[in-house]
Formats: structure tokens, sequence, C-alpha cells
């Protein structure tokens, strides 16, 4: 088990392989389907996004609410493939490391080769343990978008599985 | 006429749907215990401890298992003698839904449209509602909050009845291979055949309310399950789709008669979050 700090160095980056289990912390933001839209969006307008993607961790999560006193409620990985579509421009605009379950698209592959990029798995459907990782949340924007909102989440000891490697190498 | 008020059967959705999110039935757990115990490879044998562990701590907490809680769908049996009083039975469990997914901080996860305006309805309504007339004076609500990981993965083909057994069971594993790691493996199929094109559909969905691992009524059938059981857990999918033998929990068919010229098959995936509760009013 591979102890890793967010947001993840290009060194770090380059020492990972698929099949890697890790334990990440640090802090990492979060996104989903109507997220992604809109930041495609941002990006294809040129105008910058609601928050920096350079050298950043992306986690594709839609939390459970809270109950009173928790930070999160259960808060698992949703399928990556769904954010596929958008995914090559968010790697060009510095994106570094995604975390969700599931395949990928060649093209989300050749992206993060040559963008340097790392896509890490968590086990879906263990959103009640996942969500003990997470200490602290802080909303970033599109809030109207309820669970979809993107949130910066503090995570510690958060545990993944590296699923595509920045050298192409894949386990899933 | 005996008589229900819609309150009566508004509060017991309420709590239906809280206590399906957050409590795995014991035969989904025994299953994946045993699975386990007799997983080969070491990380497959760790994923599905994460599960149990995940899944044991979800009901000391009372907090949903999985935070997609689902899109909420009922299979009804109305008694056809009992009578709902003081609303409708409709407007009931609906309501019901609202209350349950509200004060279980159950996730909210319905879009009003499905193509234009993709806005969360906020409450997880509507239902999806099958409703059945029956005999007596019970009624009988079942409920499974179903996940879209896995719903996105599941298909429907009009097979031609020369297609036959053999072809019921290579659509069922194509879809399965497909899927992957996609639908949350270890995963339960519920297969439909028979009816047409949407009453095939209706019985897959059907077969994932089923208790895990009841079978089939008539024998061939029953063998069909567990012979697509057995290929499944060969196709090393394995919990996560990191690799194993335990790809699947079980498969579930349902069949109805259906036309001289067709053989509807549908095949709907669930996830290892395999969640439904039922109540008899
Ligand atoms: S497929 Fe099931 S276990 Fe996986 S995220 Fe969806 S509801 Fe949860």
């Amino acid at each position: 088990m591979k102890h890793l700090t967010l947001p993840l160095t290009p060194s770090a980056v380059e020492s990972l392989r698929a099949g890697d289990e890790v334990l990440l912390t640090g802090w990492l933001y979060t996104g989903r389907d109507a997220a992604h839209k809109r930041l495609a969006a941002c990006l294809a307008a040129g105008e910058p996004t609601p928050f920096p993607l350079t050298g950043e961790t992306l986690y594709y999560v839609g939390p459970a609410p809270a109950r009173p006193g928790q930070v999160i409620g259960p808060a698992g990985p949703t399928s990556s493939y769904r954010m596929d579509p958008y995914t090559p421009a968010l790697l060009e605009h510095g994106l570094r490391c995604m975390i969700g379950k599931g395949r990928r698209s060649p093209e989300v592959v050749d992206a993060m080769i040559k963008h340097h990029a790392v896509y890490l798995l968590t086990i879906g459907g263990t959103a009640a343990l996942t969500a003990d990782a997470i200490y602290k949340k802080e909303p970033v924007c599109y809030e109207d978008l309820g669970t979809e909102a993107v949130c910066r989440l503090y995570v510690k000891d958060f545990y993944a599985i590296v699923g595509i490697d920045c050298h192409g190498g894949a386990v899933v | 006429m005996r008589e229900l008020s819609a309150t009566a059967v508004q509060r017991a959705v309420a709590a239906m749907v809280i206590d399906a999110n957050c409590r795995i039935s014991p035969q989904v757990l025994q299953q994946m215990e045993r699975c386990r115990a007799e997983e080969e490879q070491p990380l497959a044998a760790s994923i599905l401890g994460r599960i149990i562990e995940n899944d044991r701590l979800a009901a000391e907490r009372c907090v949903p298992m999985c935070q997609d809680t689902g899109m909420a769908v009922f299979r009804v049996q109305l008694g056809q003698e009992l009578h709902i009083t003081g609303g409708s039975l409709e407007a009931a469990i609906q309501e019901g839904v609202r209350q349950g997914y509200r004060e279980g901080y159950l996730r909210k996860s319905i879009v009003a449209d499905p193509v234009f305006h993709r806005d969360n309805t906020g409450d997880n309504t509507p239902a999806v509602i099958y409703y059945e007339l029956t005999e007596g004076d019970r009624l009988t609500l079942t409920f499974a909050p179903k996940g879209f990981g896995s719903e996105n993965m599941s298909a429907v083909r009009m097979l031609k009845p020369a297609d036959g057994a053999e072809g019921v069971k290579a659509f069922v594993l194509d879809t399965v291979h497909h899927a992957g790691p996609n639908p949350c493996p270890p995963i339960v199929v519920g297969v439909g055949i028979g009816g047409t094109f949407e009453k095939c559909a209706q019985l897959s969905k059907f077969a994932l309310m089923r208790e895990l691992g009841s079978s089939h009524p008539q024998p061939a059938y029953r063998d069909m399950e567990q012979e697509l059981l057995r290929a499944i857990n060969e196709m090393d999918i394995g919990p996560a789709g990191l690799g194993g033998h335990t790809s699947a929990l079980a498969v579930h068919i349902e069949t109805f008669p259906t036309h001289i010229a067709g053989l509807p098959v549908a095949v709907n995936i669930c996830c290892h979050a395999y969640r439904h509760g039922t109540v008899t009013l």
C-alpha cells in the first residue's frame, strides 16, 4: 500500500502502476455529469474554470446528504465512462488525477498518456465506508446542481486502486 | 369491503424506503461471505471484505450503503376487496417516497425531464409504479431503489424463436460481458423471457425483486439460472471488475407466454447493493 499526498506531483504520477493500492491524503474536487458539462462549456468558450484544474484531482461522486453533525453523507464513486466525452479537454487543461469506477474510452487513455495523468478506482457501492475517509467539505461552485455541485474535500487515508496509469497500463 | 387509509400507506412506504436503502438482506451478506471464503485472488477477497464491512456499517448507523439511493420502483399488488380512503393510492406512495428520501437523508437523483430540462426534482419523485389487481383485501408493496450504474448496463432484445435456449444464454452472457466492471460487480442478473417488448423488461425488473438465490419454479429454467451463474463467474470480471470468481451473486429468471413469432428477452442488471423491501397492509 502506497501513501500519497494530494494533489499528486508529476513524479508521483509517473511512479504509479495499474493495480497499485494507494491511500490518499489531501484535498480533491468532486464533479460528475452536470458539472463536467459546464466545465467543458467553459473551456470551449475560452473562459477560466471556476476552480483551477492544473495538477488537481477530480472525484466522480454525487454524495448522499449529510445528517446533522456529519461532514458528508455516503460518498462512493459513480461510473467514469459518462465523463469520457468531456475528459480529454480537462486533461489538456492540466487535470492530473481522476477517481471513479469502471472503464474509460480509448480517447481518454490516449489523453492520459499525452498529459501524464492517472485514473484511480474506488470500490463502487462502499459509500458508507468511503465517507469515513472524508474529513472536510467545502462548497466550490454550481450549487444549484444539488448532489452534483462541485465541492472540495479533505481526505485522509482514502483507499483507491490504480485503474489506468500514465503509461497506458490498465486493470479495467 | 376492507378499508385502509392513504396515510397508513404513506407511512409504510416512507419507513420501507429508508430501511431498504440502509439494510442489506442477510441472504446477500451470507452469499458474499461464502464467495469471499472461496476467492483465490487476494484482491478479490479483500474487495468483498470491504463491501461486507460497508454494508454492516451502513445498517449499524442507519445510513445508505450506497450514495446512489436509486430511482424508486414499486410493484403494487392491490386486492380488489380493499378500499383506500382519504386520498389516492398513487399520491400516498409518491408522498411516502418524498418523506422517506427526506427523513432518511437519501440522495435525490431524479431529473424532471430526460432530454431538455434535466433539473433535479429535489425529492426523488416520481417513483416508477407497476400496479396489479389481485384477489383478497390486502395491499402488498414491493420496493427496489434502482441505481443507474447497473440500470445503464441493461438490455432488451427481440430474439427469433429459432434462437432458443442457446440464443437466450448467449444474449445474457453478452450483456454481462459488455457491462464488465461498470455495474459494481458482484452483480445480480434479472432475466425476463417472453411476453411482449415491454412485458419482458418488466419481468426482468420483477426478477430483481425476488429474494436472492430463489429459483424459477420450472426445472428447465432453474437449470438455466444455475448454468448462467456458473458461466458468468468464469468470466473473471470479479468484485469491482478487478478479476476473480465472484462476478455475480445470482441469476433470476422470470417467464411469460409469448407470441408464435417471438422470443423477447430482457436482461436487467443490479449491483451488489441488492436492495429491496416488501410490506403487506
Ligand atoms: S451500481 Fe449500485 S453499488 Fe454501484 S454506485 Fe450504483 S447503486 Fe451504488
